[in-house]
């Protein structure tokens, strides 16, 4: 019996100059970073304030975090595969082969998908729902840490694979009978299965923890018609969380059954039922493009109204139209394999049931302009973002709705015109969504603003550079190019990915432009110092300090309409004589910080790489930690603080509220 | 006539909507996130319960249901159950009364109860393996021993839950927090019986069905 399971020396590629290179780097920043943390003495402080931190702000940070490691990460793939396309005409083979070029493209997409946008997006949610809510925290603070942590492993693992082993080779949807142990033999699959149950899990949490915490925990006198749309989307988005997750969970265990115990799930033999996977793969898998969009269409919702100095147009009809959105989601996952062979009544009803999705969407490109139109509009850096969104996602929208017709689905799918409308609108939505929230709200979290000039610079390139990266990808699916070739032999396609790769350079400008704002912005952070509500804000996150205290609001806010915060001010501005209250503060509850977050990750990490590698022994430890440690929690004696009444007092002196609601 | 006056004599300012009334009391919060993920749990059973619909004919020319399941296990397999959700109610009922030596007894019957439905299902599926019918000879099977077991995982995971509580119940006392966490086990405790009542109906009784 072997102690170390499959693993052994052959799994590290040394003959591999190119992922070689990339671990050696990956490594060298890890080691890096965390000798630069220990030597400036960090440690301590990063235990204390921040991993072990129950506070949904600071953990919301870190999802972001997350999200811009791995946007570097899954952008380096792309780069490698507009580079490859681009020279493989022809005779030519590019530099990459074909078994590495496969574990590239499956990689981008899982971590694209899984790693960046979904940690992008609940970390905006975390930061900024309960500041909207006008509440101290989430329903489940300790769980919200669990959560982090999952996520974390999986994005680990994930980068494991890079370094130990190899990734799925089955593209990120890994459709059996391919990502069967019969033809993908290796731990490719493995690690791609248990990288997502295990980040699957925590996006579960995240959606219960949320759905609780939004219908359950609001500020006095928040009715569900006061809330902004922010929260709403962000209502919808984890509603969806909760509906589908579970289903991609038991898919993905009906796979590992097959891989691990020999099942006939989906297996060629005993009758198994690939396209059953197919089925419930995209009946979690559609519900997820909304679980990534919707939150976007809210921050775009906050921005726009913030910036054009009005409510926001038909906040009824954004409501309405998110919720229909959330439910129809649903009913339209068969549009992804119109070519499966359902009958033409099967493939008619989704068709027409995904043009209907259109409708709901349209209605809130609307609100939008109205909500501009006739308004004083401030053109910063979320409102670029926000209207380069408006007329990218547009056109994402139509060929989407053109592929929503069956036979030109027959034409269109796997090819390019495929890849070129999905960046579309993730892209267009998703991305272009959460740089507008992270320019947004970087000042609340943190107390100074984004620089504007190199922010709109990287707007313009990202702009520029999605236009000239997937434009081509459209003429060359209607020119029979399908999705994911190493190498072609038609030569008029060549000019065309050219261009492409030249886009995909003119986005890594982009890209530099970021990274190089985020590093002026904290050089110069003094000058850009801001208070509490920088972009006169009309939504409670703006009421209360920039960085908000642990506990948020020292009193609960009073709400008696939408958009109370800005009502509040005009109203000030009506009457600006009136005497100031002393106002009398309560001692404060305050979840306290707890290590289980951390030590569950480091638990899931252990137990999932055990099972990639098949050391059973090693898994058993894992999960004998993990339960030892969730005992160790569950007797824990205290779990809530007092912030003692001084503090607060002193706090609210240094940061004078401008209105008090 | 007189009653609409009434209620127009109430003063609204003093009675907000629920939905206005400020954040929910930690129990609410508790039992309402854990009816969540209940609810998140009964997606992922309608995940398998719809894997074994498609397979449910798929017997690869291996046994099918009609010739395997013992309706006999089956129907004590079913009263245990159902009877430990009963017992579990008894014990919320102590729970609220704060009488611990019923809170004890009544876990152990549940428990009792629990686990003599987990041995029959164990030896139910011992049974099958031994005759052939293991989850790797078809589709119908594979589908058939994931859609069963992991009611029984549930279970199992529910035996160790019910053991910790006690372990918390006998060390920390009935405070608020162990109170909750013994409210989310009912809850979870019945939402076994119901998905339970469903196998039973969609294997069972229609898999012996000619």
């Amino acid at each position: 019996m072997n102690l170390l399971g499959k693993l052994d020396w052959n799994a590290i590629p040394f003959d591999q100059p190119i992922v070689m290179g990339a671990t050696a780097g990956m490594v060298l920043a890890i080691v890096f970073v965390l000798s630069w943390v220990t030597s400036k003495g960090y440690v301590p402080y990063l235990w204390r304030e921040w991993i072990t931190s129950v506070d949904h702000k600071r953990i919301g940070v870190m999802y972001c975090v997350l999200a811009f490691i791995m946007l570097l990460r899954g952008f380096s793939d792309a780069i490698m595969m507009r580079s490859q396309q681009a020279i493989a005409a022809g005779g030519a083979q590019g530099y990459l082969p074909p078994e590495h070029f496969d574990q590239v493209f499956s990689a981008h997409g899982t971590i694209m998908i899984f790693f960046m946008a979904m940690p992008f997006v609940i970390g905006l949610m975390n930061l900024i729902v309960p500041l909207q809510l006008g509440v101290r925290d989430m329903a489940f603070p300790t769980l919200n840490s669990v959560a982090l942590g999952l996520t974390a492993s999986g994005i680990l693992l994930t980068n494991i694979s890079l370094a130990v082993g190899e990734f799925a080779k089955t593209g990120w949807v890994a459709y059996p009978p391919l990502s069967e142990l019969q033809f993908s033999p290796g731990v490719g699959v493995d690690y791609y299965l248990w990288a997502l149950q295990i980040s699957g899990v925590g996006t579960l949490l995240t959606g219960i923890n949320f759905v609780t915490t939004i219908l359950k925990t609001r500020a006095p006198g928040m009715g569900y018609m006061r809330m902004p749309v922010f929260c709403w989307t962000a209502l919808a988005s984890n509603l969806l969380m909760v509906a589908a997750f579970p289903v991609l969970t038991a898919t993905f265990a009906m796979l590992l059954l097959d891989r691990y115990l020999g099942f006939h799930f989906f297996s060629v033999d005993g009758q198994g039922n690939p396209m059953m996977y197919v089925n419930l793969f995209w009946v979690w898998g559609h519900p997820e493009v909304y679980i990534l969009v919707l939150p976007a269409f809210g921050i775009f919702s906050e921005v726009i109204a913030t910036f054009s100095g009005k409510p926001l147009f038909g906040y009824r009809s954004m409501v309405a139209a998110t919720m229909v959105i959330c439910v129809l989601s649903f009913i339209v996952w068969l549009h992804h394999f119109f070519t499966m062979g359902a009958s033409a009544d099967v493939n008619g009803f989704f068709g027409v049931m995904t043009m209907v999705i259109a409708v709901p969407t349209g209605v809130k490109v609307f609100n939008w302009l109205f909500t501009m139109y006739g308004g004083r509009v401030r053109f910063t850096v979320p409102v670029l973002w926000s209207i380069g969104f408006m007329v990218t996602f547009v056109i994402g929208g139509m060929t989407g709705v053109l592929m929503a017709v069956p036979p030109a689905d027959f034409q269109l799918h796997n090819s390019l015109f495929l890849i070129a409308h999905f960046h579309n609108v993730i892209i267009g939505g998703v991305v272009f969504g959460v740089m507008a929230g992270f320019n947004y709200w970087f000042p609340k979290a943190f107390g100074f603003s984004l620089d504007e000039r190199w922010g709109k610079a990287a707007f313009w390139c990202w702009l520029i550079g999605f236009y000239v990266a997937f434009m081509p990808l459209y003429v060359l699916g209607l020119m029979g190019m399908t999705r994911r070739l190493q190498h072609y032999d038609d030569l008029s396609w060549q000019p065309w990915l050219l261009v492409a790769a030249a886009g995909a350079v003119i986005i890594l400008a982009g890209v530099v432009c970021q990274v190089v704002q985020l590093v002026v912005s904290i050089r110069d952070r003094e000058k850009l110092r801001v208070t509490g509500d920088p972009w006169n804000g009309r939504t409670l996150e703006w009421s209360t300090a920039s960085p908000p205290p642990a506990w948020n609001f020292a009193v609960l806010p009073h709400v008696s309409e939408a958009d109370a915060y800005w009502n509040a001010k005009q109203r000030m501005q009506a009457s600006p004589d009136q005497p100031a209250q002393a106002r009398k503060y309560k001692p404060v509850e305050m979840p306290k910080n707890s290590a289980i977050g951390f030590v569950n990750a480091f638990f899931a990490v252990v137990t999932g790489f055990a099972l990639i590698w098949h050391i059973w022994w090693m898994a058993g430890v894992g999960l004998l930690g993990a339960f030892a440690a969730f005992l160790v929690f569950a007797f824990r004696g205290e779990e809530e603080v007092e912030v003692p009444v001084e503090q607060i007092a002193r706090f609210e002196r240094g940061h004078p509220a401008e209105v008090v609601l | 006539m007189n009653i609409a006056v009434a209620i127009d004599d109430v003063d609204h300012q003093a009675l907000p909507s629920a939905s206005e009334a400020g954040p929910a009391a930690k129990r609410v919060v508790v039992a309402y996130g854990f009816w969540i993920f209940l609810l998140s749990d009964i997606v992922m059973f309608s995940a398998l319960f719809a894997a074994y619909a498609v397979l449910v004919h798929a017997t690869a020319g291996g046994p099918a249901g009609a010739g395997l399941f013992n309706q006999v296990n089956v129907a004590i397999e079913t009263g245990c159950l159902l009877v430990s959700s009963y017992t579990c109610g008894l014990m919320s009922l102590s729970v609220n009364a704060r009488r611990r030596p019923a809170i004890y007894f009544f876990a152990f019957v549940t428990f009792a109860l629990g686990a003599a439905f987990l041995a029959l299902e164990i030896r139910e599926f011992a049974d099958m393996i031994a005759r052939g019918a293991a989850p790797q000879r078809s589709a119908f099977l594979s589908a058939f021993f994931t859609l069963v077991g992991c009611h029984g995982l549930h279970i199992a995971a529910g035996l160790v839950w019910l053991a910790v509580m006690m372990a918390q119940v006998a060390v920390k006392g009935i405070r608020a927090t162990v109170e909750r966490r013994l409210l989310c086990f009912a809850l979870f405790w019945h939402a076994l019986d119901i998905i339970w009542v469903w196998l039973f109906t969609v294997v069972y009784l229609m898999g012996v069905q000619p």
